[in-house]
């Protein structure tokens, strides 16, 4: 009898934490909100604005979800991690996805049991020293402190590049980036490294930017996109799909300015039409609103302007397209066909 | 009517679980049980449930993989090449060694804090009060992050010690104190260090020998001997001679540096400029390597440092091109040093028994020497201090539940305070002190895993950190972290139950 009685408790929680897992959709549907990992402070990328209102490049694609998903950019309750918590917080389901610069690498995509939706951000590690050090190189960093924020890619990446040279370093680890910057500015550290635009992005909020440089190395690929849980591929496909509409949008010469207009009635190019609901279904194919795609690029605009608004050329950040331009001009930023 | 004295043969009813006092108890414990199973085998399953849900597996194998990072403060050897069991060791150790370091400066601090608040100097024991209440009542993660922020933002960089800089070493040129920590002369042995530490035993027992001689001594014939003048000569005169002879004896010695590829007679400097890299094999922590790298650095010589055990492996590193520079003692047959390494024209010392190297000013930081960092001190003061608080009140207490009348009686017999105190007065107060201070010493183990605030590698960082996020096995790994704390804590409180059986109240 007491066997039965435990096999049947098993069976049953099995059931419910079976179910728990698939379904994300549902619970954000029914919640209201989007719960979105950030990070706690980046300058461009991620942080709250005076207002606390949550403004920046990651944090445009969880508010896009939001729309496409719940047609409410403002529905999105952002979650700060640090480089050490954020997966343990998606894995949890403490958050429905994750948009913090976070490196698409093999071992999280299957190992850690996650899902990258695609790739917002080609980056890649890089090093910041004050001017006066009188640095010009990666190589020259023999015996030098260097800042590092742990549970990141760019810790072992830097272990690889000392050890791959034969220099030696002494690392400070940090937890979140604010810490680094601190510790860098007081000369607790001769260097710091981590995502070249990440470094940007600090280095723009120096007093002095000019007396510090970035210097040439770029020692890894680290391409960063926003990331589900590996399991549950209809929520999967919506982020991707977001993104990609984003992305297409810019191609397509669809902005957060002519949307409406655009998603009034069917125009001429007919894949303008399906991802803006005019025609065909494909808002149906992913369970969401025939309109969820005009609402995520109604949002904060297509990607282009997304960048150019948070981290482009004419912000404190500054920084070029480069690799992230659209595949038609010579970039690696590029969406699948809507059809 | 039934008023028969004889319990009723009917046997054992169903009933009487609930109502029969003698089996209700029973009962209930046996349904808690079935509940506490119930409860602990949902939340097995519900795990393993979830975990599968997740798709992932329950197991150790991580522990066997690379760990890719590197680690600031190592005890023992490890790079980005060990795996992730070594890391967790090398946290392991740093873990243990800010517990020892901890809990032997808060036992200092506290018993002296305590003893001083009672004093009868009403300055001393007001500003006691204050250092108590200060730390009791603050939250030691902000204690910890004060000092970090004071040892990194207070002190200079290493680069203001340069010509020009406005910050100097002190002592004697001996240590310097950097917003990256405080770097102290390090000890380096050589030749007739193990007879050097055997004396310094010795000589720790003939103290013990002493001592109790000493008090056997006053208890039959009350002749006080000079117990603490007798312990300071044991302690440094036999070392002292003993280093003194040794030194004597190889100090001086100079012995050859070997090299290969190299013409006889050849200088270092000569050398080096025909070679690509210098690659230099020692003994970590010997005086031949010390003095070897006082060379190089006196010549200027850029080069790699070749960790290997003892001569033999510093031979075979020479034979397989490892390294291309090493220094031998005489001793060493040269008959067995590998064809093509021949002597160079300079030599070095074969050094002391113990020799100290100070760090120097190096590329961007302080070179040599042994860096105490930020993050260790910060951690170490803080802990200490806030526990030292908790500790002081507990010696308080102690000293307190000892009746006036023993110290009242001690100074009737004409001992001095400070004998009082140690003689009369702490002995009977350490049973009543010695059970809550091992909650302290439990406390200041477990509270250092704070370390992650200021960097400090200790094992919640290591195994419990980084090795978690790389690996995803947040539940192997917090499982391990957890038992480690707990083992810890069980050998703490079981070492000191130890001592408190010794020092309670003996009832015979
Ligand atoms: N791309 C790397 C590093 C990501 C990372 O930690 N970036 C830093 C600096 S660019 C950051 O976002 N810090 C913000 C914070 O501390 O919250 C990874 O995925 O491991």
């Amino acid at each position: 009898m007491k066997k039965s009685v435990l096999f049947g408790a098993l069976t049953v929680t099995g059931l419910v934490a079976g179910a728990a897992q698939a379904a994300t959709l549902d619970d954000v549907k029914e919640r209201g909100e989007l719960n979105c990992g950030v990070v706690t402070g980046l300058a461009g990328f991620g942080a709250p604005d005076a207002n606390g209102v949550w403004e920046g490049f990651d944090v445009a694609v969880c508010r896009a979800v939001a729309a496409a998903v719940l047609g409410d950019p403002t529905a999105v309750n952002f979650v700060p991690t640090t480089g050490q918590t954020r997966f343990t917080a998606l894995a949890s389901g403490e958050i429905d996805m994750l948009a913090r610069n976070t490196t698409w690498t093999f071992s999280r995509d299957t190992d850690l049991k996650f899902d990258f939706a695609g790739v917002n951000y080609y980056d890649g590690q890089g090093f910041i020293v004050p001017t006066a050090l009188g640095v010009s190189s990666a190589k020259d960093l023999d015996g030098a402190t260097v800042c590092i924020q742990t549970g990141t890619t760019t810790e072992l990446n830097l272990a690889d590049f000392f050890r791959n040279n034969n220099i030696s370093y002494e690392p400070v680890p940090v937890e979140t980036n604010a810490e680094a910057q601190q510790q860098y500015l007081a000369g607790a550290c001769d260097a710091y490294t981590t995502d070249a635009s990440g470094l940007a992005a600090t280095r723009a909020t120096f007093e002095n930017p000019g007396e510090h440089v970035i210097l040439p190395e770029i020692i890894s690929k680290e391409p960063l996109g926003p990331l589900v849980r590996h399991g549950d591929n209809e929520w999967g496909d919506i982020v991707r799909w977001t993104l990609n509409a984003l992305i297409a949008a810019e191609e397509f010469g669809v902005t957060s300015a002519n949307v409406n207009e655009l998603a009034a009635a069917p125009g001429t190019n007919p894949e303008v039409n399906r991802l803006l609901g005019t025609e065909g279904e494909l808002g149906a194919m992913i369970g969401l609103e025939n309109e969820w795609a005009k609402n995520a690029i109604a949002a904060g605009g297509n990607y282009g302007e997304i960048f150019e608004k948070n981290i482009g050329e004419n912000t404190p950040i500054g920084l070029a397209r480069g690799l992230n331009a659209q595949w038609t001009n010579g970039g690696l930023i590029y969406a699948p066909p809507f059809r | 009517m039934t008023t028969t004295s004889d319990a009723p043969k009917a046997g054992f009813r169903p009933s009487q679980l609930i109502y029969d006092t003698r089996y209700r108890s029973l009962t209930i414990q046996v349904i808690a049980f079935i509940a506490l199973m119930l409860g602990l085998s949902w939340l097995v399953s519900n795990t393993i449930a979830n975990l599968s849900a997740l798709g992932k597996d329950f197991d150790f194998g991580f522990l066997g993989q690379r760990a890719g990072y590197d680690i600031n403060q190592r005890l023992i050897e490890y790079d980005s090449a060990s795996s992730h069991g070594r890391a967790a060791l090398v946290g392991i150790l740093n873990t243990l060694l800010i517990a020892v370091l901890g809990c032997a400066l808060a036992t200092v601090v506290g018993v002296l804090a305590g003893v001083l608040r009672l004093s009868k100097n009403w300055l001393v024991a007001k500003l006691m009060a204050v250092y108590v209440e200060g730390f009791r009542n603050i939250p030691v993660l902000l204690w910890i992050l004060l000092v970090f922020a004071l040892m990194t933002e207070a002190t200079p960089q290493p680069r203001d010690f340069r010509e020009g800089g406005d910050a100097s070493m002190i002592l004697g040129d001996t240590i310097a104190i950097t917003n990256r920590g405080v770097f102290i002369p390090a000890p380096f042995w050589g030749a007739g260090a193990g007879i050097l530490l055997a004396v310094f035993l010795v000589s720790l027992v003939a103290i013990f020998f002493w001592r109790r001689y000493a008090h056997r001594t006053q208890e039959q014939t009350g002749r006080i001997l000079p117990i603490g003048w007798g312990t300071l000569g044991l302690l440094i005169v036999p070392t002292a001679v003993a280093f003194l002879a040794l030194g004597m004896t190889s100090g001086r010695v100079t012995q050859p540096v070997l090299a290969t590829g190299a013409t006889e007679g050849m200088t270092l400097t000569d050398y080096a400029a025909s070679q690509q890299t210098i690659n230099a094999c020692a003994v970590p922590f010997s005086t031949e390597s010390l003095n070897l790298r006082r060379l190089m650095r006196s010549q200027e010589i850029r080069f790699n440092y070749v960790a290997v055990e003892d001569a033999a492996g510093a031979l075979a590193a020479l034979e397989a091109g490892n390294c291309n520079v090493l220094s031998l003692p005489a001793s060493v047959d040269l008959a067995t040093v590998p064809a093509g390494a021949v002597a160079l024209s300079d030599t070095i010392r074969r050094g002391m028994p113990v020799e100290f190297e100070r760090p120097v000013l190096g590329g961007f930081n302080f070179e040599g020497g042994l860096q105490l960092r930020n993050s260790l001190i910060a951690l170490w003061l803080a802990l200490s201090l806030y526990t030292g608080a908790f500790i002081a009140e507990n010696v308080r207490g102690g000293i307190l539940s000892v009746s006036k009348g023993q110290t009242e009686a001690a100074y009737a017999l004409g001992i001095k305070p400070s004998r009082t105190m140690r003689l009369v007065i702490l002995p009977q107060a350490l049973r009543v002190i010695i059970p809550p201070m091992i909650s302290q010493y439990l406390n200041l183990t477990k509270n250092s895993s704070l370390a992650i605030a200021v960097g400090y590698m200790d094992v919640r960082s290591t195994l419990g950190g980084i090795t978690i996020n790389q690996t995803g096995k947040e539940l192997e790994g917090m499982l391990l972290l957890g038992l480690f704390y707990l083992v810890t804590s069980l050998v703490i409180s079981s070492a000191m139950n130890l001592y408190n059986a010794s020092v309670k109240l003996k009832e015979r």
